[in-house]
């Protein structure tokens, strides 16, 4: 079950025509998808599209009612793969997954249905996850329409223009018989408004149905000679029909008077492009301009007559397009060119070429592309800008990095402190990491790992070094990449090669880091997928003789010692430790109110916490250093003896135990202390209690008579 | 760089147009609080859209949530979905070096922006793995955000929030209606809480203290910083003779001149609290004779004060086992955790003595003989060697403690002593011997005492920096600029734990000596 529930907002979903939708963006995609008849959806979780995912698992009562197949997918291939369905048949489907990683790894299947093409509406929702926030290497994933052909949709940012694309996407794709891609950046997911909704429609032909009467046809197949046929066909019909569609439905937009300078921007960067009019005094609050702006709502393909349209007359065009290699440009200067125009095409340059265009870089570059084509335009305080201004002091040193880490009383943290100690003892390893929350344990405190080729491709990423040598590779992958990629990858790779290797599973039952929903070998029940299939069996099923399932990761020196093993053992072939510990994030969700509960209903419950005991603490933090955990911080005394700041736990402590462990298992310092709270303690054990208090206070009395007590 | 754009006049098309920006730390709540704007500005006559960049941010990192809105016309504005440098009305960050983040990405900036903060601090890992203090100066963030808002409005509201029994979120709600920067009436802000429907009467009470702790508006020190000194002098109890004697030193402490008997008198009741009157006495002794070879402004007396204190109250086994049994600490951890009177508090110590430990236990001769022994030490690791949890609150294991927490009589007869007493004798004279050609450098040796603090290994590697550094300062001793250079090699060893800084700053010692 996933970090966030959409249970309550699932509801809007049922609205029809006449009602007003009001919501996050993530949620209208999913109510036109309905509206437009879909017949099947499906995706793999990825920011910033999880929630899509979610959204889809919370409404699978409604989307069963509309007889609408939903499929948690097991990768992004498996999710382009399912689009199959519409190659034969004149059915509906929408998958989602991020770019470009997802769109990566769905390649394969993506060049397929391209070449196959398309019966039934096909579209892929994709979150290109670009800019701030991302955490993913920074590429575009606009290169892959071009090579496979398939249309790109990047709507403007709003609910009403989202939720047409969707019905434009299917559209599109029907009458082009090519795939669609509408492209969401990671703001425009998240985003919130408003739009009319229109009632829910049943697929036409449902799933189901088709499964009754099936259709095949040899023409579709991605064979010689039929491949070729499919190539000619891109071009000759299915690209000229898009294009066709394009301009009759007129898609792309025209905003603004006329003028002798344009600008053209790709739809998602309409809003910022309007703001930066709007600070220049060229824009009104709803957009108004006498600046022409050509708004591509589709930006692959591009049509060129209708951009040779809207340059006509114009010296100077602006090219607004985020992300680099400048697709846009170079292909809007060629039409330019072959046109013979004259017309000056502006854009990288005068933008940068990598990088997100701001509120800032978008005022910056469009002031500089008006200054040099149209200086009248702008407002004399741009023409000369008034630099007085009071100097604010610089921060930039003062202020921490805050990279994102592990949540208070993750599970995966004494794996890591567990490595380091090894580290410690055994020198550096080679360590290849993977996808997921764990890759977290890179960065400081730990540091451990340096690299990642992809999900589920941690261990693989250790191939060159399966042959061996004085020290193992170690290689370390969650339980999302495992199921995602690796089992087949990595896991087999290594077998397969007979690797002398050492894998860390790191196994919290959940897909974590995208929130933590449900994969194969999560623990919990699940009405609608095949949950609890142990990892540890898959890796004994594909031919793996060394395997140690440790099921408390907080027991530090158990980690340690058994990474030790793996490190030093005699055994043939890879080792693979499993470590499993549930998500705390998760965990906490799900047994907190029960806790809750159990405790107002009179039952025994233990709540622990951890402590330091600030006179027993130095101040040396060699703690912190294996645990970056929040709630362990530190705290200034309030003792002119005291140099440095004391170790010191808040009340968010989940007393996971790691603090005692570690403290224990590198033989830190005594300070650490838990206190386990006791609700509604049995008879027996209260009395106990009180006996041994009154014991241990007389003790405490007698020695502090005797000697001189200080009191603060 | 502090990003800075040219001030724009503001447009007279957006006019009416109000930007939010929320800066917090993943798990704060900004997604609830920015819910409850969205909510505020829908029901009283606005349009609004908001956005935020969750990601991997949720974990622990730092995330923006972007409001915008506009009086309803019927006609639909079009919003940014970003916060722009110089572009922001109202700023709010759930944490102090959050809002030095705002600042830095230009969203704070003096002709427009209400910048509301909590002083908090939620410690990034960079600040908390120092070996010394890292922690950053919320002093320097507050002096800039002074300059840069338009408005600065500041208070603990962290603090606030738990003090009501719920979270951030809505104390900073609160401070936003009391800033009066949306044109909302206090009772609509309420009736969006209200909108939202869980833990309802939790979070309207944090609004309210919330909303009083932002007119209050006094920025507070995030850190709390120590108090003076002398002020907090604590009241003593115990035998009247003890007392008496008591007395007696702190007789002498006044003798002392002024800014030497500071540090004295709590140095003087460390060293008791330690071991007992006679050992103050010894201390005391001990800072009567520096004092004698310093003189005014008596800044190497004032830090031998200090550290002497700090190096004879040394952390032995016996020390910790006396203050973990203590009845105060038993007090203080019940009140700390809330426990309740018909409720059993369990307490588990932490544990894991090594040979090394026990050796230092016995007395200085056995105990010499036992530590040159390798057969013997590898006795003693496998009998005690092992992580122990006490649960303090059983008899047994309390016993334990509390008799070797009695231990303090055998104390001076220890190896342990033995060795942190010719530790201390040896630093002094190192101290001392500069003292006469440059005391500006005794002072600094006085002050690598700071070196040596933890337990087990990490105290050996703070022993070992504290001899590579003083080593350093016998390469620089001689030079005018000595004094610095002896600073400048503590602080690098107390940057990270390797000690790579401070092996760069010996590089650089060696070479131009």
């Amino acid at each position: 079950m996933a970090e966030r529930s959409f249970k309550a907002e699932v509801q809007d979903l049922r609205k029809g025509a006449g009602d007003t939708f009001t919501g996050e963006g993530i949620l209208a995609i999913t109510k036109a998808l309905l509206e437009n008849g879909v017949g099947y959806v499906g995706g793999y979780q990825g920011a910033p599209i999880s929630h899509l995912m979610d959204v889809l698992a919370d409404a699978e009562e409604l989307l069963g009612e509309l007889g609408v197949r939903f499929e948690a997918n097991a990768n992004e291939a498996a999710a382009a793969a399912m689009l199959a369905a519409s190659v034969h048949y004149p059915i509906r489907g929408a998958v989602t997954f991020k770019g470009p990683v997802g769109v990566n790894v769905a390649s394969d299947a993506l060049a397929n249905l391209s070449s196959s093409g398309v019966t039934g509406g096909a579209l892929v929702i994709l979150g290109e996850d670009y800019g701030e926030g991302s955490s993913i290497m920074q590429e575009r994933s606009h290169a892959f329409a071009m090579k496979s052909q398939f249309w790109l949709l990047d709507p403007r940012p709003n609910l009403p223009s989202i939720v047409k694309a969707v019905g434009d996407g299917f559209a599109l794709s029907e009458a082009s018989n090519s795939p669609v891609m509408l492209t969401m950046r990671i703001r425009s997911c998240h985003v919130t408004g408003t739009f009319e909704t229109r009632d829910n429609q049943r697929p036409p032909l449902s799933v189901r149905e088709a499964l009754s009467n099936p259709r095949s046809d040899f023409n579709r197949v991605v064979l010689p000679p039929m491949s070729y046929v499919h190539e000619q066909d891109k071009v000759k019909n299915r690209w000229p029909a898009a294009e066709k569609f394009i301009i009759e439905h007129k898609l792309n937009e025209v905003f603004g008077g006329e003028g002798s300078v344009g600008i053209v921007c790709q739809g998602g960067m309409y809003n910022g492009v309007i703001r930066a009019l709007q600070r220049l005094g060229l824009a009104d609050i709803y957009g108004a301009t006498e600046v022409p702006v050509y708004c591509l709502n589709v930006t692959y393909p591009l049509i060129s007559s209708e951009f040779l349209a809207f340059a006509q007359n114009k010296h100077s065009v602006l090219v607004i397009e985020e992300g680099q290699p400048e697709f846009i440009e170079t292909q809007l200067g060629s039409f330019l060119y072959r046109a013979g125009s004259h017309v000056r095409l502006h854009g990288k340059g005068m933008f940068p070429m990598a990088g997100e265009y701001t509120g800032q870089v978008m005022l910056d570059g469009i002031s500089a592309f008006l200054k040099a084509a149209a200086p009248d335009l702008l407002p004399a305080t741009v023409r000369a800008p008034n630099m007085d201004r009071p100097a604010i002091p610089d921060l930039s040193k003062t202020v921490p990095i805050r990279p994102p880490g592990f949540c208070t009383g993750c599970p995966e943290r004494p794996i890591f402190a567990a490595m380091k100690l090894v580290e410690k003892e055994l020198g550096k390893h080679q360590i290849a990491a993977d996808i997921g929350c764990h890759l977290f344990g890179s960065l400081p405190p730990f540091e451990i790992g340096g690299a990642t080729m992809g999900y589920g491709l941690g261990p693989a990423a250790n191939g060159a070094f399966d042959g061996g040598g004085e020290k193992r590779p170690i290689a370390i992958i969650g339980d999302g990449g495992f199921w995602h990629n690796g089992l087949n990858s990595s896991i087999t790779n290594m077998v397969f090669n007979k690797s002398d290797g050492v894998v860390m599973v790191v196994d919290n039952f959940y897909s974590a880091a995208t929130g933590g929903q449900d994969v194969m070998s999560s623990r919990a029940d699940n009405a609608t997928k095949a949950t609890q299939n142990p990892i540890s069996k898959a890796l004994k099923g594909v031919g793996v003789e060394w395997v140690r399932q440790i099921d408390h990761t907080y027991d530090v020196k158990k980690m340690r010692d058994t990474l030790r093993e793996a490190l030093t053992t005699d055994a043939k072939g890879p080792k693979v430790i499993v470590a499993s510990s549930e998500c705390m994030l998760n965990k906490q969700r799900r047994e907190k109110p029960l806790k809750a509960a159990a405790i107002k209903e009179g039952r025994r419950v233990e709540a622990p916490r951890f402590g330091v005991d600030e006179e027993v603490c130095t101040g040396d933090h060699a703690c912190i250093r294996l645990s970056g955990c929040p709630s362990l911080s530190l705290k200034r005394l309030d003792d002119p003896l005291r140099d440095d700041p004391v170790a010191s736990i808040d009340q968010s402590c989940v007393g996971c135990g790691n603090c005692g462990e570690v403290a224990d298992a590198a033989v830190l310092c005594p300070s650490f202390y838990r206190a386990d709270v006791v609700h509604n303690p049995s008879p027996m054990e209260a009395r106990l209690a009180r006996w041994r208090a009154r014991v241990i206070g007389w003790l405490q009395a007698r020695r502090s008579a005797g000697r001189l007590e200080f009191t603060a | 760089m502090t990003l800075q754009s040219p001030m724009l006049p503001v447009p007279a098309g957006t006019d009416g147009m109000i930007k939010l920006a929320v800066l917090a730390v993943g798990g704060q709540g900004g997604g609830v609080l920015t819910g409850w704007i969205e909510t505020l500005a829908r029901a009283n006559g606005y349009v609004c859209q908001a956005t935020s960049v969750a990601g991997v941010a949720q974990r622990t990192g730092a995330t923006v949530y972007y409001v915008e809105m506009a009086p309803a016309t019927g006609r639909v504005p079009v919003f940014s979905l970003m916060p722009a440098a110089g572009d922001v009305d109202v700023m709010i960050t759930a944490e102090m070096m959050e809002a030095g983040r705002s600042i830095i990405r230009g969203f704070v900036t003096p002709d427009r922006t209400v910048l509301i903060t909590s002083t908090h601090r939620a410690l990034a890992v960079s600040e908390k793995m120092v070996p010394g203090d890292g922690i950053a100066s919320s002093e320097e963030v507050i002096a800039a955000a002074e300059v840069a808002a338009r408005r600065f409005i500041a208070a603990d509201f962290d603090a606030v929030a738990v003090k009501n029994g719920s979270v951030i979120s809505a104390t900073l709600f609160g401070a936003l209606a009391a800033s009066g920067a949306l044109p909302f009436a206090r009772e609509a802000f309420e009736a969006a809480i209200r909108a939202g429907g869980r833990g309802v009467e939790a979070s309207v009470r944090a609004f309210g203290a919330g909303y009083e702790a932002a007119l209050a508006g006094v920025p507070e020190a995030a850190v709390p910083e120590a108090a003076a000194p002398m002020a907090k002098v604590s009241a003593v109890r115990g035998p009247a003779r003890k007392l008496a004697e008591w007395e007696r030193l702190m007789a002498r402490v006044a003798a002392l001149p002024a800014a030497v008997a500071e540090l004295a008198a709590p140095g003087l009741r460390k060293v008791v609290d330690f071991q007992d009157l006679a050992y103050g006495a010894e201390y005391l002794a001990r800072i009567e004779g520096l004092v004698a070879r310093d003189a005014a402004p008596f800044e190497f007396a004032r830090e031998a004060a200090k550290y002497v204190a700090n190096a004879m109250a040394y952390d032995d086994v016996i020390r910790v086992a006396d203050l973990k049994t203590r009845g105060r600490r038993f007090e203080r951890i019940r009140g700390e955790m809330g426990v309740r009177e018909a409720q059993v508090m369990q307490l588990t110590e932490f544990f894991h003595p090594r040979a090394e430990e026990i050796a230092g236990l016995l007395s200085a001769g056995l105990g010499a003989k036992v530590q040159a022994s390798p057969v013997w030490m590898a006795r003693l690791d496998r009998w005690f060697g092992k992580g122990r949890r006490l649960r303090t609150d059983s008899l047994a294991a309390y016993l334990t403690l509390y008799a070797i927490g009695g231990l303090r009589g055998w104390r001076r007869r220890t190896l342990r002593h033995a060795q942190e007493v010719a530790h201390l004798e040896g630093w002094l004279a190192v101290a001392l011997g500069y003292l006469e050609s440059d005391r500006a450098l005794a002072v600094e040796v006085v002050r690598c005492r700071r070196l040596v603090k933890g337990y087990s290994d990490t105290h050996a590697r703070g022993l070992s920096k504290f001899d590579r550094v003083l080593a350093g300062i016998e390469m620089v001793a001689g030079r005018a600029d000595a004094g610095p250079w002896a600073a400048r090699l503590r602080e690098a060893a107390l940057k990270d734990e390797e000690g790579r800084a401070l092996e760069g700053a010996l590089a650089t010692i060696r070479s131009f000596v």
